[in-house]
């Protein structure tokens, strides 16, 4: 029992993964009807958000300390970081420490703008080309994006750790009733975990229950009639872009200490969001959500090494596996509509 | 000729010409002169054209008349390279089986693939394809080669060793892919003046299976089955409302298509018996999809000429390095000439990538048709400006 329970929540860290960045490229389908190949990138481009922060706020001078000396008998170099010499030793200490977090406040404005930069600079003229010229032209744009952030940053992955406090693991099993020591699970994953349910819920939240949102839906569901109504449907949904944008990107900042980011992370993620969009049905939000919580724990699963000594490997192919199942048994996906991407 | 109109008579030829005597026409600067980088008749590169070549043919069938856009193709290329390699290791280094192998190995995996992709068109389609390659990628890269059962060697690639059973060996043929007794690797070597144009045996046997399937191509371009598929692309639902089934006809051209794809294969490793997971990686489906978009989709010549061009420039542009370029800009002040190497640094050398991708937005937003759709629209232009030329001509005297 408790090893199951262990189990699904291993699934949970990158489910949510999958299911932000399937909510994101669900949402820019569903109202723009365009593919995004590139929104893996805007997922790796979060997560450099937290990694160029990190690095400016490590940003220091050099003193030179003359009450230290270091084994030659030379005066010591002490490098302080300006944010320590501003807000004072502790403060800085602990803003350093912060910066996944605080990325977070760092990433949501730049995430919107570059969102919003690219439906207007690139997505706007393809609308009424076909869905393979969309697909091509976004899968370019991620290759040139993965290429800067890899000329920048290096093809290394760099470590981005969290906040010391968080940086723990804790014992679940005792506050369940379980015996100590059966599930020990890092702090930061259930951070990961809440942050993605919180971003989850926000969403849903702001479609279902503002104006903004309303029109958004009504958009979706006729995008025509909305516009004869006299709405600015256009400037809604590139808002939405951004905000879809947003929702990779913020996934990526936190997905950091989880996995040191590298360029290429945003490609490994985009394949697997794919296939769960397809498997939660194209064009469903919910499905999109459950689907990618789905096969995280799926994933997990196969991981274990019973399932691994028994057919090997199959944690590497499990969810294309299930894709496949899925897309012959119910063409729709999970909670696919009738006559979205019919044609 | 051989059921050809006139037209594609001469288009066949004039490629028969071009790959005939492509260890000409590429080396036209002389052996150690400052444009010798440029040179690309080595054959190690000539191999590659003409193997991806084919490869953006075979593609060009699919997605060029079916309009289905396949994101894995590239893993019918690696099964392709691995049953070619099987046949290395098990019977003998002549290519003749290992190339039959690898088409028919080909044939039957895209057949299953096909046969589950198809079931769904558009987006899915390309998504479908795309889950199968990462898969194949996944099952090659490291599931099939556990202890157990060692059947792409993982991360290391499948090779040749000298203690494989090679059942049909014989003792006087050469110990690297042959074609009865010639080697792929043998290269006569022509000195002419200051040029030396090198003949590669391996490229020639590209280059002649390439004109085939070439000329095959044009006839499946020419033929009902292919009018039938471009009606697919143009108006499926039309089509299955006047009572066809268009399925058979999209899975023969899937199917055909993954062939060609694994003849590239075959052929790849048969110049070099080696076969690695890499091949299947999307970024190289990908790459096929450039090639043939570049070239001018759904146009005969089209994928050969973006095979090319990019295989030249990924050549030419990792090449380039930072010296190069001081070179280059020389003549310049030194301020401009350290600010121009500076912009032009990220592109070139391990920045070919980022080259490739602009390359790749460029054409799908200003070019959709192609370097074909854009030769033809330079040679409308032209041909616009002469005729004013002549009407202008004609009305003088009248004046």
């Amino acid at each position: 029992m408790d090893a199951i329970l262990l189990q699904i929540l291993n699934g949970l860290d990158k489910g949510s993964a999958y299911a932000l960045i399937a909510l994101g490229l669900t949402l820019i389908f569903g109202t723009l009807g365009v593919v995004n190949f590139a929104h893996g990138a805007l997922f790796m481009i979060g997560a450099f958000c937290a990694v160029t922060l990190q690095r400016l706020l490590n940003l220091s001078f050099e003193t030179v300390d003359e009450t230290q000396k270091d084994f030659l008998g030379n005066p010591l170099k002490v490098k302080t970081p300006y944010v320590e010499a501003w807000f004072g030793p502790e403060t800085g200490a602990a803003i350093i420490d912060w910066s996944v977090p605080l990325a977070i406040l760092v990433a949501i404005p730049i995430m919107l703008l570059v969102g919003y930069v690219m439906e207007r600079g690139l997505i706007k003229h393809f609308y009424k080309r076909p869905h393979a010229d969309q697909i091509l032209v976004t899968f370019g744009l991620a290759i040139v994006l993965q290429e800067i952030v890899k000329y920048f940053f290096g093809a290394n992955p760099i470590q981005t750790p969290p906040p010391e406090a968080l940086s723990g693991s804790i014992d679940l099993g005792v506050m369940v009733g379980f015996d100590p020591n059966a599930i020990i699970y890092p702090i930061w994953r259930l951070i990961y975990f809440a942050f993605a349910t919180l971003i989850i819920g926000g969403i849903f939240a702001f479609l279902q229950f503002t104006t903004f949102g309303m029109v958004v839906r009504a958009g979706m569901a006729d995008r025509e009639t909305v516009g004869l109504l006299g709405i600015n449907i256009d400037r809604r949904f590139t808002i939405m872009f951004g905000i879809a944008a947003a929702v990779a990107g913020l996934a990526g900042v936190m997905y950091g200490p989880l996995n040191p980011p590298n360029y290429h992370m945003g490609m490994d993620f985009l394949v697997l969001s794919f296939v769960v969009v397809v498997v939660g049905g194209m064009g469903s939000l919910p499905g999109a959500v459950l689907a990618g919580f789905l096969l995280g724990i799926l994933e997990s699963f196969a991981s274990t090494t019973w399932a691994t000594t028994t057919i090997p490997g199959i944690n590497q192919i499990i969810i294309y596996l299930v894709a496949i199942i899925v897309l012959l048994t119910r063409p729709r996906g999970l909670m696919g509509r009738k006559g979205v991407m019919e044609d | 000729m051989l059921g050809l109109n006139k037209k594609d008579t001469s288009l066949l030829l004039i490629v028969a010409v071009l790959t005939l005597l492509a260890p000409f026409i590429l080396n036209p600067f002389p052996e150690g002169s400052a444009m010798a980088q440029f040179n690309a008749g080595y054959p190690d590169l000539m191999q590659r054209f003409v193997i991806f070549g084919i490869f953006a043919i075979g593609f060009n069938i699919l997605f060029g008349l079916t309009g289905y856009l396949s994101f894995g193709h590239a893993a019918f290329l690696g099964v392709g390279s691995y049953a070619a390699v099987w046949m290395f290791k098990l019977i003998s280094y002549n290519v003749i089986p290992a190339i039959l192998l690898s088409v028919v190995v080909a044939g039957l995996f895209s057949l299953l693939i096909g046969f589950i992709s198809l079931r769904r068109s558009g987006i899915y389609f390309s998504i479908l394809t795309l889950a199968f390659a990462q898969m194949s990628f996944a099952l090659a890269y490291s599931v099939l080669s556990n202890p157990k059962f060692n059947l792409t060697n993982g991360e290391t690639g499948l090779q040749v060793y000298a203690d494989d059973p090679q059942w049909f060996h014989r003792a006087n043929a050469p110990d690297l892919p042959h074609l009865f007794g010639v080697s792929m690797r043998s290269t006569y070597t022509m000195d002419v003046g200051g040029w030396s144009f090198d003949f590669n045996a391996g490229y020639y046997l590209c280059a002649v299976i390439m004109m085939v399937v070439f000329y095959l191509a044009i006839r499946i371009f020419r033929s009902p089955f292919g009018m039938m598929l471009r009606a697919v692309k143009s108006n499926q639902q039309r089509m299955n409302y006047t009572g066809l089934n268009s399925r058979p006809y999209t899975l023969a051209a899937f199917v055909i298509s993954g062939m060609y794809a694994g003849l590239a294969g075959g052929l790849m490793a048969a110049m070099d018996p080696l076969a690695g997971a890499e091949r299947m990686q999307w970024t190289a489906s990908g790459e096929v999809v450039l090639m043939t978009i570049l070239g001018g989709t759904g146009t005969l010549i089209g994928p050969v000429l973006g095979a090319g061009f990019i295989k030249y420039f990924e050549n030419i542009f990792s090449k380039i390095n930072d010296n190069v370029l001081h070179s280059w800009f020389a003549f310049l002040p030194d301020g401009m000439e350290d600010f121009m190497v500076f912009i032009i640094h990220p592109f070139i050398g391990k920045g070919w990538h980022l080259t490739l991708g602009l390359l790749f937005m460029l054409v799908v937003i200003f070019l959709p048709g192609g370097l074909v759709e854009g030769g033809q629209k330079l040679l409308n232009w032209v041909r616009g400006k002469r005729k004013d030329k002549k009407t202008s001509g004609k009305t003088e005297p009248a004046e």
